[in-house]
Formats: structure tokens, C-alpha cells, sequence
């Protein structure tokens, strides 16, 4: 190959002008560096939260009650008692496209477990509870249908309380009292961390919802029932006929409004995303000017040297360089230089990312796409600017090259 | 034998809308093995003579034989050959590569021969450096010689690819009387060795080393006479 005797007269070039290729080169970390780290972290908070919204449920539904509202005056969502266990049956037992159905009586409560007691969450749910949830059991098992029609009083504790309350010993079997109430745990929740919002979602204590209703409420009011659609394509079907069931059970003529409200998991993935998504698009404007803060460098860089190179250019030429030697032996070396930055940058930007990612407790996506972009535009703008006053230098006479001011 | 033939070369320079006319219709011959000093005053055409005998630069009009080979013809890549095999050009200011060191300034005419870099290139580099009498001064850069030095090691780099002719453009003008007497009797030795030699000097002792002088004066030659003719005798029309 006639060009490889230039890489060794380029290395040189490189080695000699030190200064100037650090300087160069960074440009092109810098631009790099920043881009990929940036870019990495805003996918990796934006996978977290998807993560988040997905752990929710499996094509969840929330249905809750509408509201009341009494002399033009309404309550918030939930405050109508519109909704029923019947109509929770109904769904499970009528819909194709749904699932699992389980209503959700909440109710806070202080739980005495011997000496210790906490204050949580206890929840009335149906066994098909932790399918709708995606929940999993790390010891023990859930109750049974037979458990709802005779209203058990069994519990499965979340992880935080199961740790609270026994901090270590095994609950299984041992009995808690629920206001008053004695319960036999029978199961443990895994783990599942907190919600995007913070909220500990294994601070909870999930027990049949019959005699939650029974035992602990009001025996009648529902205010939430979820359900989990077939598939994600089904959810809009499931939407649909939910609704039309729930209509007709609560005998609302054509012109009387729903009482009450369907949210879907696309819904809170869809503003999960939209709020992801302008995180990504503001780390991507800022990697963007930091992008183009290195590409100035770079230029700057390479443009304050047009005189020296110009000068070298010409004495190169006066000795019998072609123009194409001369081209080659400059392409050749900011080739070299982006490479070489180009590396720097990935290893740096992944570094650093993987740094931030582990002190902010935040996952890193890696996208290759972007790295691949960022080494693009910034090799294009070493090479550019290395090259194009190369070029013209090269397209002089020799004597008008050593004669470059 | 006629080494360098110009017929009737011209090179005008426009400056804002004033036409200088830096060579008017040159026509010389110079055989091998002379030894030619170009004087003249500041601004007669002496330095843009030597770029277009170097083919650093081209003419505007006229032509110009080189070994019999018609030169103003030639594309830049053929340009380019014939700096590097056939001439060797020396410059007022050096012009060496800086950061570089004495042996690598003298391979560099080798990079662009086809010879290339390598074993043999730096033989002939070291060869050259010794004939300049800086044998041991091979592995120094620009900034570590003196001005003497320098340019002894830019008249190695011009002998390097065993050129026929050595063009130098003032190539004292940056010395002292000592230095300036080094460098001229080396260009003797030079051409005592059948290499054809062409300078320039505002010396005339210098001057006296050649064996033939050409006189410029506003682009023209006013003069041209062989140093045993004595000073004063115009041997040209
Ligand atoms: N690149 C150029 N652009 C415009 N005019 C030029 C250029 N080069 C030379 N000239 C003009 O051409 C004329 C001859 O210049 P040249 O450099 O050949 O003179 P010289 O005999 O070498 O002078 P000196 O002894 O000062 O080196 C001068 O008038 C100069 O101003
Ligand atoms: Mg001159």
C-alpha cells in the first residue's frame, strides 16, 4: 500500500505537534464524552420509570368511582359509591377480554404483631390480585376464592412490613391483629421498591377483600376495582366493555354521564414518557452545545495552525510532495486524532455515566446509534477543519505556500 | 551540454491595478556544470527567476527546457517529480521542517521518491550530511543549530536525491562573513563534483566563486559574463 508509509510520517505529525493534537483531540472527548454520558443516563432514568409504569401492572385498568356531586357541588373522584363487589364479579365473570378483576378496599390501619406494631396500608383484594399486579410471593402462598366467600381472616404482608413487624423472623404462620382484629399470615410479598413517585410498595398488607369489606369497612363501599386486559391490544376492547357493563349495571340512561372513571396503564405510560421525554430532549440539547462547543475547539484549533501547516505544506511541495501525497498524510492524521478522541470520549462518557448512574442509583442505557453520531460529527468536524485548509494549501504553488502569512 | 533553456520567459505580477513585470522575456542558456551567481538590484526578478528555473513557480508566457524536457507543459504532479529528482532548491530562510530533526529534514525529498523511508533513505541521509560536514549533528532539530549549520543541512537536503542542478536563492543572506564563506565553498566543492550550480548573491564576493554571472536589472538581463572574461565585459546582446 503506497498511503501506509504516511501513517508512520502522520504519527510523527502528531507526536511532534503535541500540544495541537491534544487540543484537538480534546475537542472531540469533550464532545463525545459529554453526548454519550448525557444521552445514557436520560435513557437509562427513562427506562427506570418505564420499568416503574410496567411494574404497575400487567395491562392494568383502574376503575374507580365517579363523583358526587351534590347541588352542583362536586367531590373529588371516588366519593360516589357507585361502585360494588357485584359489579367486580360481574366483570370477572361476563368480559372476554379482561383478565383478572379484583376491587381494592384501602383502608390505613395500625397492625400489632407481638410486641412491635406498624401503621400501613391493608388492602381487600381478590386472588387474581397479584396477576392483575404482578406480584410474587417470596414465601408462602396467596388466598384462594374459598377464602373471600367464608372472609378469612388471613393476610400476606408486603416486604417493609413484614420486616417491621418481624424484623427477620419468619411471619409465616404466626398471627398479627389488624385493628383488633386477629389475622394469620400466611405469605410474603416479594419485594417491588418504590414507585416513581417514592411510594413503598411493599409497605402493605393484602387480605381478602371480603373481609376487608366486612371486617375493617363499611360493607359496602368499593372504590376501586382494577382488571387486567387479555393483552395490550385488548385494553382498548377491555375499555370499551367495561364501560358498556358497567352502564348498563348502574341503569344510566344515554344522556346521564358515567359514574364512574377507566384509567388504563397506557394513559400513565403515556405521561410517564411525556415527561421522560422532555428529561431526554433537555440532556440532549445541553449534549448538543456541549457537542458543538468541542467541534469549536476542534475548529479553532486547527484554524489558529493553518499558518505553521500551510508553511509545512510548502516546504513538503519544494522537496516533490504531490498534492495527494500531502492530502493523504493530513487525512491520514485527523483521522488518527478522531479515532483516538473518538475512543477517549466513548471510554470517558461511558465511565462517567456508569459513576453517575451508580451514585444516583439510575440505569445506563448505552446507545450505540448515539455514540455512533457523536464520533461521526466529530471526527467530520476534526477532519474538516484538519483537511479542507490542507486542501487549499495544497492546491498552491510551492512558493505560494512558503510565502503563507 | 544545455542543461537549463529559457526562450523569451515572462512573469507579471498584478498588485491592486499596477502590472509589475517581474521577468520580461528572459531567454538563457545555462550547460552543465557551471557555475552560475545571479546578481541585481533589490526587485529586479531575481528570486522569481529561481522559482520558475525551481518549479516552484510557473511562468506566464515563454518556455522552459529542463535537461531538454519541456517543463512549462507539465501538470503539478509532474512538477512535483521534477523538484524532487532533478533539483535541488536552497532558500534564504531554510525552510526546514521545525521539531524535526537534521537526518529527517534530509530524508524528506526520499518520502516522496519512490525509494520511500527506510534503511537506505537514512544511509543516504546520513551520506549527505557528512558531505555538508554535520555528521555530527544528525539528530538535532532546526532550533538547536545555528544559522551556518541550518543551512548546510538544507543544501544536504537538496543533494539528497542526487539532483543534477542546485538552485539557491540567496542562501547566504542569513549569514555571517564566516559562515557565508563556509557555505560558498562548499557550493564550490559542490559543483567541482559536476553538479550545476545556480545562486543568488548582492555579493560580489561571491560572486567571484562563479564562473559565469547574470545580471538582472527590472526583469531583463543586462548582463551576462563569464567571471574570465574579467568584470566589466558583456558576452550576451
Ligand atoms: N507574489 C508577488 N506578488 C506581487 N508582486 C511580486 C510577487 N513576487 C514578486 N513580486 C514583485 O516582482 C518583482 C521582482 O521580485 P523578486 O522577489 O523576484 O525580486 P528580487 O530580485 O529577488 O529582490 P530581492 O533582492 O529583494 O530579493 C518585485 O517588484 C516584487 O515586488
Ligand atoms: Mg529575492
Amino acid at each position: 500500500m503506497k498511503w501506509m508509509k504516511f501513517v508512520g510520517v502522520a504519527l510523527k505529525s502528531i507526536a511532534k505537534n503535541r500540544l495541537r493534537s491534544l487540543l484537538t483531540m480534546l475537542g472531540i472527548i469533550i464532545g463525545v464524552g459529554s453526548v454519550i454520558c448525557l444521552i445514557s443516563l436520560g435513557k437509562g432514568s427513562q427506562a427506570d420509570i418505564q420499568r416503574q409504569v410496567d411494574s404497575m401492572g400487567t395491562n392494568l385498568l383502574i376503575i374507580r368511582s365517579g363523583s358526587a356531586s351534590r347541588r352542583g357541588v362536586h367531590g373529588g373522584a371516588g366519593t360516589q359509591d357507585s361502585l360494588s363487589m357485584a359489579d367486580a364479579r360481574a366483570m370477572d365473570k361476563n368480559l372476554a377480554s379482561v383478565a383478572g378483576v379484583s376491587p381494592v378496599i384501602s383502608v390505613q390501619a395500625q397492625v400489632i404483631a407481638g410486641a412491635a406494631n406498624w401503621n400501613t396500608r391493608i388492602q381487600g383484594v381478590s386472588p387474581g390480585y397479584p396477576l392483575i399486579r404482578n406480584l410474587e410471593l417470596s414465601r408462602g402462598t396467596f388466598f384462594a376464592g374459598r377464602d373471600l366467600k367464608v372472609k378469612s381472616k388471613v393476610a400476606v404482608l408486603g416486604k417493609t412490613v413484614a420486616d417491621e413487624l418481624f424484623s427477620g423472623q419468619d411471619p409465616l404462620g404466626t398471627r398479627i391483629r389488624i385493628r383488633n382484629v386477629p389475622f394469620k399470615v400466611i405469605g410474603v410479598l416479594r419485594a417491588k421498591g418504590q414507585t416513581a413517585m417514592g411510594t413503598d410498595q411493599d409497605d402493605v398488607i393484602l387480605i381478602p377483600s371480603t373481609t376487608a369489606l366486612y371486617r375493617l369497612s363499611d360493607g359496602k363501599t368499593v372504590r376501586t376495582i382494577m382488571a387486567s386486559a387479555r393483552s395490550p391490544e385488548a385494553m382498548e376492547q377491555a375499555m370499551a366493555e367495561i364501560r358498556a357493563l358497567l352502564r348498563i349495571r348502574h341503569r344510566l340512561r344515554a344522556e346521564e354521564r358515567d359514574d364512574f372513571r377507566i384509567r388504563s396503564q397506557t394513559e400513565i405510560t403515556s405521561m410517564a414518557t411525556r415527561i421522560t421525554g422532555t428529561l431526554t430532549l433537555l440532556l440532549s440539547a445541553i449534549a448538543g452545545v456541549s457537542l458543538l462547543v468541542g467541534g469549536i475547539g476542534i475548529m479553532n484549533i486547527m484554524l489558529v495552525s493553518v499558518t505553521e501547516r500551510t508553511r509545512e505544506i510548502g516546504i513538503r511541495m519544494a522537496v516533490g510532495a504531490r498534492g495527494r501525497d500531502i492530502l493523504t498524510q493530513f487525512l491520514i492524521e485527523a483521522m488518527i486524532l478522531s479515532l483516538l478522541g473518538g475512543g477517549l470520549g466513548i471510554v470517558l462518557g461511558l465511565g462517567i455515566a456508569f459513576g453517575l448512574g451508580r451514585i444516583m442509583g439510575t440505569s445506563v442505557v448505552v446507545d450505540p446509534g448515539i455514540i455512533l453520531t457523536a464520533v461521526l460529527f466529530s471526527a467530520g468536524v476534526g477532519i474538516f477543519f484538519g483537511f479542507y485548509p490542507a486542501r487549499k494549501a495544497a492546491a498552491m504553488s510551492p512558493i505560494n505556500a512558503l510565502k503563507y502569512e | 551540454m544545455k542543461i537549463i533553456e529559457l526562450k523569451d520567459v515572462s512573469k507579471t505580477f498584478v498588485l491592486g491595478d499596477s502590472p509589475v513585470k517581474a521577468l520580461d522575456r528572459v531567454t538563457m542558456t545555462i550547460c552543465q556544470g557551471e557555475f552560475v551567481a545571479v546578481m541585481g538590484t533589490s526587485g529586479s526578478g531575481k528570486s522569481t527567476l529561481m522559482n520558475v528555473l525551481g518549479c516552484l513557480d510557473r511562468a506566464d508566457t515563454g518556455e522552459y527546457l529542463l535537461e531538454g524536457i519541456n517543463v512549462s507543459r507539465m501538470d503539478r504532479d509532474q512538477l512535483a517529480h521534477v523538484r524532487n529528482r532533478r533539483i535541488g532548491f536552497v532558500f534564504q530562510g531554510f525552510n526546514l521542517l521545525p521539531r524535526t530533526s537534521a537526518l529527517e529534514n534530509v530524508e524528506l525529498p526520499l518520502l516522496y521518491s519512490p525509494l520511500g523511508l527506510g534503511r537506505e533513505s537514512r544511509q543516504r541521509a546520513v551520506e549527505a550530511l557528512t558531505t555538508v560536514g554535520l555528521a555530527q549533528r544528525l539528530d538535532h532539530e532546526p532550533s538547536q543549530l545555528s544559522g551556518g549549520q541550518q543551512q548546510r543541512v538544507a543544501i544536504a537536503r537538496a543533494l539528497v536525491n542526487q539532483p543534477a542542478i542546485i538552485l539557491a536563492d540567496e542562501p547566504t543572506g542569513n549569514l555571517d562573513s564566516a559562515t557565508t564563506l563556509e557555505v560558498i565553498t562548499l557550493f564550490q566543492r559542490l559543483n567541482q563534483r559536476g553538479i550545476t550550480i545556480v545562486l543568488v548573491t548582492h555579493e560580489s564576493e561571491m560572486a567571484r566563486f562563479a564562473n559565469r554571472i547574470i545580471e538582472l536589472a527590472d526583469g531583463r538581463i543586462i548582463k551576462d559574463r563569464g567571471v574570465g572574461d574579467a568584470f566589466g565585459e558583456e558576452s550576451s546582446p
